[in-house]
């Protein structure tokens, strides 16, 4: 196994590591779906942030190695259709799910708020910022441009 | 051989775009598994949340990955005896993993009907050791599958 082997098991472990995050994200938001106490989304919350951290470490890798692969690998070119395609796919997919984070850190913030004032909330408050339909939309949409990404990394269309 | 494999023919895509979405699914399924059994610590939502990632994601994503997984065997014609290091190390994880996945689901679905009676935590353990196994298992067979030892 020489080196590009090894970077190309990590450029797929990495989007692995970001895809099925993805994953994890549609199992909270529907668990999440009828959450309304402080604690309760606070639990989730945590398990939200381990997501948050792999998705991050996931994309960088598969970025990072996807170029490393690109420019090594003599059949490849950085300046490909399919890798440019790959890589506007990827920002797409990356600016959508930061929109998404950005509306299901909502209720993360303001259950925080409520635990420290020692509250919990007005009934039915935490229930409608954990179905925010603009987070629905947005996680909706960088879940397909992931899977079209995957698809263009299959089928490299061009090369 | 991940030349080859990266210029392998067209019709090997589709198979290998279902086995890698089934893939996908199945780990989100047990990672999110893990982190909710892991993060519970009592809650029931969360363990509930947790064994409906294993039984309703991971579960089909294992029968679809599965799938893919011969479909594109067959197009490759591999016969039996002859696969490379990495096939076998695929095999390994998908088949094995998939009677792990079952023995966790069986342990996880009692533990939450225990639940209400206040039992069943250390059969919901076990499932939380499983998923931990299983996933160590995938990232494992994704190393093999992707670079392609032997």
């Amino acid at each position: 196994m020489g080196l590009d082997d090894w970077i190309l098991a990590l450029h797929v472990l990495s989007g692995f590591a970001m895809a099925s995050t993805l994953v994890m994200y549609w199992v909270l938001i529907v668990a999440m779906r009828d959450i309304d106490s402080a604690s309760d989304t606070l639990l989730y919350g945590r398990l939200a942030t381990m997501g948050n951290r792999v998705v991050i470490a996931g994309s960088v890798g598969t970025l990072l190695f996807g170029l490393w692969l690109a420019i090594s690998k003599p059949e490849y070119q950085p300046w490909d259709g399919w890798v440019i395609a790959a890589l506007v796919l990827w920002g797409a997919s990356g600016f959508t799910g930061s929109r998404a984070g950005t509306e299901y850190t909502k209720p993360f913030n303001r259950a925080q708020e409520l635990v420290e004032a020692g509250r919990e909330g007005a009934p039915g408050e935490l229930r409608a910022l954990n179905r925010s339909s603009a987070g629905l939309v947005m996680h909706t949409l960088s879940s397909v441009l992931i899977l079209l990404l995957l698809a263009v990394m299959i089928w490299k269309p061009g090369a | 051989m991940s030349v080859v494999a990266a210029i392998r023919p067209d019709e090997w895509n589709l198979p290998l775009f279902v086995h890698v979405f089934g893939a996908i699914v199945l780990v989100g399924g047990v990672l999110t598994a893990a982190g909710a059994l892991g993060y519970a610590r009592g809650n029931t939502a969360l363990i509930r949340a947790g064994y409906f990632s294993l039984l309703a994601v991971a579960l089909p994503g294992w029968i679809v990955m599965r799938a893919g997984a011969q479909w594109i065997y067959d197009e490759e014609g591999f016969e039996g005896g002859e696969e490379p290091t990495w096939m076998a190390i695929g095999w390994a994880a998908a088949d094995p993993g998939g009677a792990l996945l079952l023995a966790g689901l069986i342990a996880g679905g009692i533990g939450v009907r225990r639940l209400g009676s206040g039992r069943g935590a250390g059969l919901l353990k076990g499932t939380l050791v499983i998923s931990l196994i299983l996933l160590a298992a995938y990232i494992v067979s994704i190393w093999a599958m992707s670079a392609k030892p032997g």
